[in-house]
């Protein structure tokens, strides 16, 4: 018999098509993935590159660590600030600007242009401007108000850090969430207006459930993207005052890379990889729930 | 369709190649030495600086070097941006591409513990005309580990006070430089401020961030980060809580020195006085009047602060001995001399007013001679440890209650005895 059967051949050419990929992810995930599961048992004096086999010391380190607490903390108020005011900002300004009016397409462009700047310049620039004789402060004076010292406060600084990000990053959402409402059948909202549908009604009803897909992906990728924000905390607060804006993932590059403990900051690092992987599954999992435009 | 035999296959062909991939990782530190009959030997050496003239002398000095040393095909000076320079270095060391030679700062008590470094003194002394005797002990002291040097200190800045004299007589305030206090300097900073609105002293690039450098001030006052031998904090000491209410008033009361997250440069006209080393006289442009001077006293006298640079070979340089014998070059006393012009260097025979002030622009041989020689026999560097980084962000991370207007003072020291004491004692 032949070996090469139609159903060899096409399995074949599946799985070459498929080889890129797969390729980039063993060599940039499961390896690196594979790695850091190796350094975070070991001890690595980085200077001699000798590795000691510790096995689940840092591990243990990390359930008492005492600093944990205030940096899980802050990922979580960063990353649930980032990502509610990132989802909500975005559908509203896609909302607004999905109507016909004169300088839609300009506010359209003001609004996306910060995401093409580059994350260390643009955060530079709000340094500047959030510092005690900073421009926002000037501008507060000028209008007779007092402003406070942004990032030498935890709360304004934390405050500072999401609403840098989310500046920036709102337009993403906001593209996504425009592509979306363009989408929905114009037929669907003229039968509303002629059942005397109002307009909150509409967006309830007609709009959002159909735009739930969308929904579900700019939460999955904002979530993902907040977890991941590092620049913007190195910049500018470097993690204070004291740990108010040390993210986790910042977090890992302090341990690892500042101060050379390559394991602790491995076992960070899944813990990290963890959270981001459980939270993916929870929102798909929810899907069911509450996406309703599958087919 | 895959199945769950082919996937465990998969899996464990992973983590074989993911094992193999760690196990290659570990053995970096594979390092060595060609010896003497090597042939195309190839040195890097990563410095912090980038500054034109400064990185022009290095490959003069590297160039000539390489005339009388045919094997070796090039030296490379690598430019490393100095906010990364620790991090960038130790990555570089841990991915088994280290430099042959690196220029350190804090991070040399970690290299020197972990017997990252080569040993100097052996190959110095026996160097024809290097005069191993002609450096001064209290520079190389930092770099040194039971009588073997591992770092030559080519840079030796002291701290010194800079004064600007125009905004001094614009606030109608006079100082005397050789009685100067540093409550005299915190009251004509508050009137300065008062009057013009600039800034009155600055500790230059502490930005209520590198704690380490307000021992330009704290070294006056008697207080000491941790006791000599490093295993104890004295951040809680009665000297120190005296030195952060000095600084802390300045800061929130008096408004001699700038609050956080206040921008004022020195250079640039915005104070009136600034603490920083005698190689930033370079950023002077003469678009003021100015004065440079010994730091000011502090309620335990007049004390000298130094920031030092040091070069060293690495244990991880595949090419060891030629990189020594390279140093051995870059540092003896004919190239010590060309690079004093940049950097205040350790040998005696070059530590004169006269001798700094020839490649010095901007500061006269009497200042020099009162700024950096006359400095330097007694002069204690900023505070150095092992697992400086470490210390460092948790020092900061405990001190920045320090800079409230309501701080607890003594409650705040104690905090960052509590923060740094288990790394003192690792």
């Amino acid at each position: 018999m032949h070996y090469w059967t139609t159903r060899r051949r096409d399995v074949l050419t599946g799985y070459l098509f498929i080889a890129p990929q797969l390729g980039g992810v063993v060599l940039f995930v499961l390896i690196p993935v594979g790695l850091a599961i190796w350094y975070s048992l070991n001890k690595w004096n980085v200077f001699t590159g000798k590795q000691t086999f510790v096995g689940g010391d840092h591990y243990a380190a990390l359930a008492s660590d005492p600093q944990l607490p205030s940096v899980l903390l802050a990922t979580v108020v960063f990353s649930g600030g980032v990502v509610v005011l990132n989802i909500t900002l975005g559908l509203l300004i896609a909302v607004l600007l999905n109507r016909r009016f004169r300088g839609a397409t300009f506010f359209r462009t003001v609004f996306f242009s910060p995401v093409v700047v580059s994350v260390v310049a643009w955060t530079l620039v709000w340094g500047f401007l959030l510092q005690d004789n900073g421009g926002i402060n000037g501008l507060l004076r000028a209008i007779g108000a007092d402003g406070t010292n942004w990032l030498q406060h935890g709360d304004t600084a934390m405050l500072s850090v999401i609403v840098s990000q989310v500046v920036r990053s709102v337009g993403v959402n906001m593209v996504l969430f425009l592509a979306a409402l363009q989408g929905v059948p114009s037929e669907l909202y003229e039968a509303a207006r002629i059942d005397g549908a109002r307009s909150r009604a509409v967006f309830a009803r007609i709009t959002l459930p159909l735009i739930a897909p969308t929904v579900l992906l700019t939460a999955i990728i904002t979530v993902v993207g907040a977890l991941q924000s590092f620049a913007q905390i190195a910049v500018l607060t470097g993690g204070g005052p004291e740990l108010s804006t040390t993210v986790l993932v910042y977090y890992v590059f302090q341990q690892a890379f500042e101060f050379n403990d390559i394991g602790y900051g491995s076992t960070v690092a899944l813990m990290l990889l963890s959270f981001v992987m459980v939270l993916t599954l929870l929102q798909w999992q929810l899907r069911k729930r509450w996406v309703f435009h599958e087919q | 369709m895959i199945t769950a035999r082919k996937l465990l296959g998969a899996l464990a062909l992973t983590t074989a190649a993911t094992l193999t991939a760690a196990c290659g990782a570990s053995g970096t530190s594979g390092a060595g030495t060609d010896g003497a009959n090597a042939t195309d030997v190839k040195l890097r050496m990563t410095v912090w600086t980038s500054n034109a003239d400064q990185l022009k002398l290095f490959d003069a000095i590297g160039d000539a070097y390489r005339a009388e040393h045919p094997e070796v095909t090039s030296i490379t000076f690598e430019s490393l941006p100095f906010a990364d320079y620790n991090t960038t270095l130790t990555t570089q060391i841990a991915g088994g591409n280290a430099p042959d030679l690196a220029w350190m700062g804090d991070l040399s008590r970690d290299l020197i513990a972990s017997d990252a470094l080569v040993g100097l003194t052996d190959k110095l002394k026996a160097t024809d005309g290097w005069q191993y005797d002609d450096l001064a002990d209290s520079a190389t002291k930092e770099y040194s580990r039971d009588g073997t040097l591992y770092a030559y200190p080519f840079s030796n800045s002291p701290f010194a006070l800079y004064v600007n004299t125009d905004l001094l007589a614009k606030a109608g305030q006079t100082i005397d430089p050789k009685t100067l206090t540093w409550d005299q300097v915190a009251a004509a900073g508050a009137a300065v401020h008062a009057k013009t609105g600039k800034a009155g002293f600055v500790i230059r690039d502490f930005d209520y961030k590198s704690w380490n450098t307000l021992a330009t001030v704290w070294t006056g006052f008697g207080a000491a980060a941790w006791s000599p031998d490093g295993k104890t904090c004295t951040f809680n000491s009665p000297e120190m809580q005296r030195a952060f209410t000095f600084l802390h008033d300045a800061a929130f009361k008096t408004r001699a020195m700038p609050g956080p997250g206040t921008k004022a440069d020195f250079f640039a006209g915005d104070a009136a006085f600034t603490v920083a080393q005698v190689s930033r006289a370079s950023l002077l442009t003469g678009s003021f009047k100015f004065g440079v001077h010994p730091l000011p006293a502090g309620p335990s006298g007049r004390h000298a602060v130094l920031g030092q640079a040091g070069v060293g070979v690495l244990a991880a340089s595949k090419h060891q001995e030629q990189a020594t014998d390279f140093l051995a070059y870059l540092t003896n006393p004919v190239n010590a001399a060309k690079l004093a012009q940049f950097f205040p260097p350790p040998r005696k025979s070059l530590l004169t007013g006269a001798k700094l002030a020839q490649n010095n622009k901007k500061l006269s041989a009497a200042q020099l001679q009162e700024v950096v020689v006359d400095q330097l026999p007694n002069a204690v560097t900023l505070p150095n440890h092992t697992s400086p980084a470490e210390i460092a962000q948790k020092g900061k991370t405990a001190l920045d209650a320090m800079w409230k207007p309501d701080a607890d003072i003594p409650a705040v020291l104690d905090s960052v005895c509590a923060a740094i004491e288990p790394i003192l004692a690792k």
